[in-house]
Formats: structure tokens, sequence, C-alpha cells
């Protein structure tokens, strides 16, 4: 931590994982020497391979740029993969064939990649669970099983070990050149697995349906408590206060109201938190409305975004503007529409009420003025209040929001 | 509304021939609300609790509008309008539902309904809905129009296999925008100064648009959402 020019893998210009470029970068010298470096320690036993994937398990990405989306260049590889190609077969033809060390370098470099693949397809915060975990950290790459993307990789990464070990196996211990030999000590080593195969097969089994089971027994558990606690803690307190009230009309379509609307979210709707996205403010501030006034608010909105100050300005005048058609207007429903578009942000509240003539408000009611009008015009937006005696009121809220700012919302 | 009058005002006994509707919901307590209810304005000739009940009862009496729950046991309201549009397709269908989730909505709209109420809707207007159907437009509520903008409005720029199926034109969206916002077809035509049958005419279009686009557009509107 106290030395600053640590080396990181560098995303911007990588081919495979950025080692290379990362190595390049940390001291300075060029790119292409340090890939032809690698390719030529290619022919030590694969050593070059080895050092790769170990400083592609070590070494982290640069922080920071994580989010940049640098393409792997596949192109740019192959005269890298041509290189490291006749490398090996110039090793093979001065040298003669690869030896035992030669075997096991390959091996350990193979272990090394798989380990280094699985450790750096894994999410950092899922790495960091495992340094907690764990008495050793990376030992949670191979132990972890949620994701599916690991479970191919251990796969694919099994069979592959397996089939090299077994081949390996034959392979060392056979009388050279007898390639009978060889195929046979594969054929009982095959058959030496299938048998642990078969006797391990039916435990395993076992034990997953059983945890399976078990499983869904606990989630089908704990959907029933969530109903029941939801049904006694709401509906049937709401059921007793309609009882109660009988005679009272408002109150019991109030109750009636508040309850159905919270069991139709319950139901139906995926939850948003009001502090953070537009849609679920608004209906927020329409179920406060409801709820006060005993009326109901007709909402529909269209799109969703994010909150910010102007946003929640917007809803505080739509609010006040809901507040304003139950009280005044005299109506049981309002309407309130709200649609997100790229450019701007429209809310709409319409009533059919008693309407006003928006000339003879005196200057002394503030309502309308300072938290509708003027709090739009505050924060750039604008509000027409369009009423008629009689034919009802309709407040149109406008906010515009700038186009880079909408797409990094939707972005996010 | 429980301060207007309910009186036989409209499609009373004077009028020449009073509707015939038919209701279909697996609740028997709501089914004779509803007739109660709607006693005054039309004629109910019939009700079933069960999708088979219903295609069978339906089938025999041919009312001019059915009223149609949308989640009962074996298929809902769904498998009735699958089952009698092709065999009928002079009757239309209403949707009646306690559910005003997106896809039990757009659903029966694809379905065949001509248009879509929940049931917290006041009898008056439950009797103008049924008028409207009965006389070939699209009951469309504030709510529905909301959904069918989202649906068109998510991908703006995404291109469509056939464009004149699956795109609304801008004059249908702003019929719908102020059919969200709460205005009635006089007053849109009003506001956009076109006739009222204009209006219904739009609205009509946007129905037709909406049962006919293609299955990969469903399909992706409802994976947006995460609905399947």
């Amino acid at each position: 931590m106290t030395q600053p020019p640590r080396l990181y893998r560098a995303p911007e210009h990588r081919m495979a994982a950025g080692v290379a470029a990362g190595i390049a970068d940390h001291l300075g010298i060029s790119v292409v020497r340090v890939r032809i470096a690698f390719m030529v320690l290619l022919g030590l036993s694969g050593l070059g391979l080895l050092l790769y994937a170990a400083f592609w398990a070590v070494v982290p990405l640069r922080p920071g740029d994580a989010a940049v989306p640098a393409r792997r260049d596949l192109g740019q590889l192959l005269p890298f993969v041509a290189i490291g190609l006749v490398v090996l077969v110039l090793q093979t033809v001065l040298f003669g064939s690869v030896g035992a060390a030669g075997t096991a370098g390959w091996l350990v470099a193979i272990i090394a990649v798989g380990a280094g693949v699985i450790w750096h397809q894994s999410a950092p915060e899922r790495r960091r669970q495992w340094d907690e975990r764990m008495p050793v950290p990376w030992l949670g790459a191979v132990i972890e099983e949620n994701d599916r993307r690991a479970f191919v990789l251990r796969f694919i990464g099994g069979g592959v070990l397996v089939a090299v070990g077994i081949i390996g196996v034959a392979a060392v211990y056979s009388p050279a050149q007898n390639f009978d030999a060889v195929v046979n000590g594969v054929i009982f080593a095959l058959v030496g697995l299938a048998g642990v195969g078969v006797v391990a097969a039916p435990v395993l089994w076992r034990t997953y349906n059983q945890l399976r089971s078990e499983r869904e027994g606990r989630i089908r558990e704990q959907e029933r408590a969530e109903l029941a606690a939801m049904v006694h803690d709401q509906v049937l307190h709401t059921l007793a206060l309609i009882q109660r009230n009988a005679a009272d009309t408002t109150t019991v379509q109030r109750l009636a109201r508040g309850q159905e609307r919270s069991l139709r979210n319950w139901l139906y709707k995926p939850t948003a938190s009001p502090t953070e996205r537009f849609a679920a403010a608004l209906e927020q501030a329409a179920a406060e409305v409801e709820d006060t006034f005993a009326i109901t608010v007709e909402t529909v909105v269209v799109g969703d975004r994010g909150t910010d100050e102007r946003v929640g300005a917007l809803v505080a005048a739509a609010r006040e503007a809901l507040v304003n058609a139950a009280r005044h207007a005299g109506v049981r429903t309002v309407s309130l529409y709200a649609e997100v578009e790229p450019e701007q942000v429209s809310v709409f509240v319409r009533d059919r009420g008693k309407g006003f003539d928006p000339d003879t408000v005196e200057d002394h009611r503030h309502g309308v003025r300072g938290s509708i009008v003027g709090r739009m015009r505050r924060h750039g937006g604008r509000a027409e209040i369009r009423s008629e005696p009689g034919e009802g009121t309709e407040v149109r809220l406008i906010l515009p929001i700038s186009r880079d700012q909408s797409t990094a919302e939707r972005d996010r | 509304m429980a301060e207007q009058p309910t009186g036989p005002v409209e499609g009373g006994a004077g009028a020449p021939a009073r509707l015939r509707v038919f209701l279909v919901d697996d609740h028997a307590m709501f089914r004779a609300g509803v007739r109660a209810e709607l006693g005054v304005h039309v004629d109910v000739v019939g009700e079933a609790g069960t999708v088979a009940e219903a295609v069978a009862r339906i089938a025999a009496s041919t009312p001019d509008v059915v009223l149609l729950d949308v989640h009962m046991p074996d298929g809902g309201g769904r498998a009735v309008l699958e089952a009698m549009r092709r065999s009928h397709p002079q009757v239309r269908f209403l949707a009646l539902s306690v559910s005003d989730a997106a896809e039990d909505v757009i659903g029966l709209i694809r379905a065949g309904a001509r248009g879509y109420v929940t049931k917290t809707i006041s009898p008056d207007e439950l009797a103008g809905a049924i008028r409207r159907v009965a006389d070939g437009d699209a009951v469309f509520s504030p709510r529905l129009a909301g959904f069918v903008l989202d649906a068109f409005a998510a991908r703006p720029d995404a291109p469509v296999a056939d464009p004149e199926l699956d795109q609304l034109t801008n004059r249908e969206r702003e019929v719908l925008r102020l059919l969200a916002r709460g205005y009635a077809y006089k007053e849109i035509a009003k506001e956009l100064y076109i006739s009222i049958k204009t209006v219904e005419t739009h609205v009509s279009n946007v129905l037709r648009k909406l049962q006919m686009s293609n299955r990969y557009e469903l399909s992706r509107w409802a994976a947006d959402r995460r609905l399947v």
C-alpha cells in the first residue's frame, strides 16, 4: 500500500487479459516486446503461459477503469499465437519430445489458467465474502457454486483435468511408444472412475434431493408466513375497523380504498423506493392524498426515472395540485397522469369538479402561486392551470430534462 | 356514485331494445351484485361460474355483450374468449376484473376483448361501458391507455417487423395520452378540434393494432417488464 506505482492489468489496450499491457505500462517499455518475451518463454516447458496465467490470477484490474468496456482484439492476437506455435514446434524439433518436467509445467499452467479464469469471472463483492469466510481466500473460488457460469467453468475445467490426468498417468507409466498400453490404461482408469461414480452417486443424489425439498419447504413456509402476517396486520384490522364504522360511508370507503391499494401493490407491483424512483414517489404522494381526503386518485404513470432535486420538486407540485383538487373541486375522483419522456417529464392532475376562474384568484392565496407555479419555475419547469367554472380543472406540470442526464439515468 | 339517482334514464322501458348481457365470474356473490345493479339498465340473460359453463351458455343465449372475469379456474377469461371468438364473432366481450395488472389487461385485449374495466367501477359507468362496447366502440380506461403508451414508448426507436401494424400514429398516441389524463371522448374531440366520431375511430384503431401485433413484439414487451 505504501509504494504508489502498483502493478495493474491494463484494460484499455488488452488482447487477452491485459497482463502484458499492464507490465509494459509499469516498466515503461513497449508492449510488443513484453508479448514476444511471453511467447519465447513458452518454449521453456510452457513457462510463458504459466507466468501469464499467474499474473492474470494475481494482478488486479486497474481500479476505476472497470466500467470501460474494453474489447478483446482477437485479430491482434493471431501473430502472437503464431509465434507461440513456432516456438513450440522449434522446441519439439530441437529437443525432441517433451519430458516429464514439461508435462508438469503444462499441467501447472493449465491449472493456473483455470483458477485465474474462475477467480476473475467472479464478482468482486463475492470475492470479499470469501476473504472473510475462508481460511484460504482463493479456496472460495473453487468451492462457491451459486453461479451458473462458475458451474460450466468447473464442469469443463474438471473434465479437462480428469482427461489430462488419465492420459498422463497412462502415458507416463506405460512402456514407451506402446499405444495399446496407453489405451488400456485409459480404459481401466475410466472404469475406476465409473466405479467411484456408481458408488457415490446414490448418496450424492439423495443428499441433493433432501436439501432441495428442505429448501423448497422452507421457502413455501416463509411465503405462507409472510402472507399470514400481511393478512393479519392489514386486512383483518381494516375489516374490523369497517365493521365498527359501518354507518360512516366516508370512513368505510377510505379504509377499503387504502386496503385495496396496499393489497394491489403487494400482489401486482414490484416495489420501488419512493425516495429513489419518480413513479414510486408520485404514487406515494397520490396515496397520501387519497388517505387524507378520502378521494380516489386514478394514477397512471408511463415510464420511470430516478429522482433528483428537480424531480422531487415536480412531485411536490403534483402533490399540491392533488390536494387542491381534493379540497376545492368537490369530487370523489381525480386523475393523475405522468409521463417520462427522453426530453421532459410531465404530470397532469385533472378533476371534473367545480372549477374556478383563474383570473379571479385573490393575490393573498399562495397555494397555487407559491407551491405550484413558483416551485416549477424555480426548478426550470413550468405549470399551466386550466380551469373553467363547471368544467373542472387541469393542472399541467412540465419539467424539461437534458438528454445526457436522462440517458445517464437510464444506464444506471 | 351514491348521490346520483340510478333510475332508468336511458335504455329503460321506452327504449327500442334493451341490451342482452351475460355475466361470467366465478364468484356467485359478485354476479348477484352486478345483476342487481345492472338490472335497471340492461337485460341480464344468463350467468356462468366456470369456463365450460360459460362457453355452453353463451352459445345458447347469444347475448350482445359478455362481462368477463379475468381470473377463473381452468384458464380464466382468456379461455372463454378463445373458445368463443371463432364461432360467435358477433358477441362482444368486456373484461371486468379486480386485477389491473398490465399482463392481465393487455392479455385480455390481445385475446379479443373490446374493453377492460375494473370491478371498482360505478354501476352507471359500467352500463355506459357496456353500451359503448355493444355499439362496436372500444372502452379504454385511463389505466389501459397508460399501459398501451408504456408498451409503445418502451422502445421508440426499436426496429419493428411490420410498422403499419405495430406503430401507433402520432394522432393515436395523442388521443391515448388525453384518455390517460382522464378526458372523456367529448373533451378529447374538443381539445384536438376533431369530431367525437374521429376520436372513436382512433381508439378503435389502437385496439385493433393491439390485437394484431405480432407475437414477437408482445413477448418482448412482456419480457421487458419481467412478466414472463
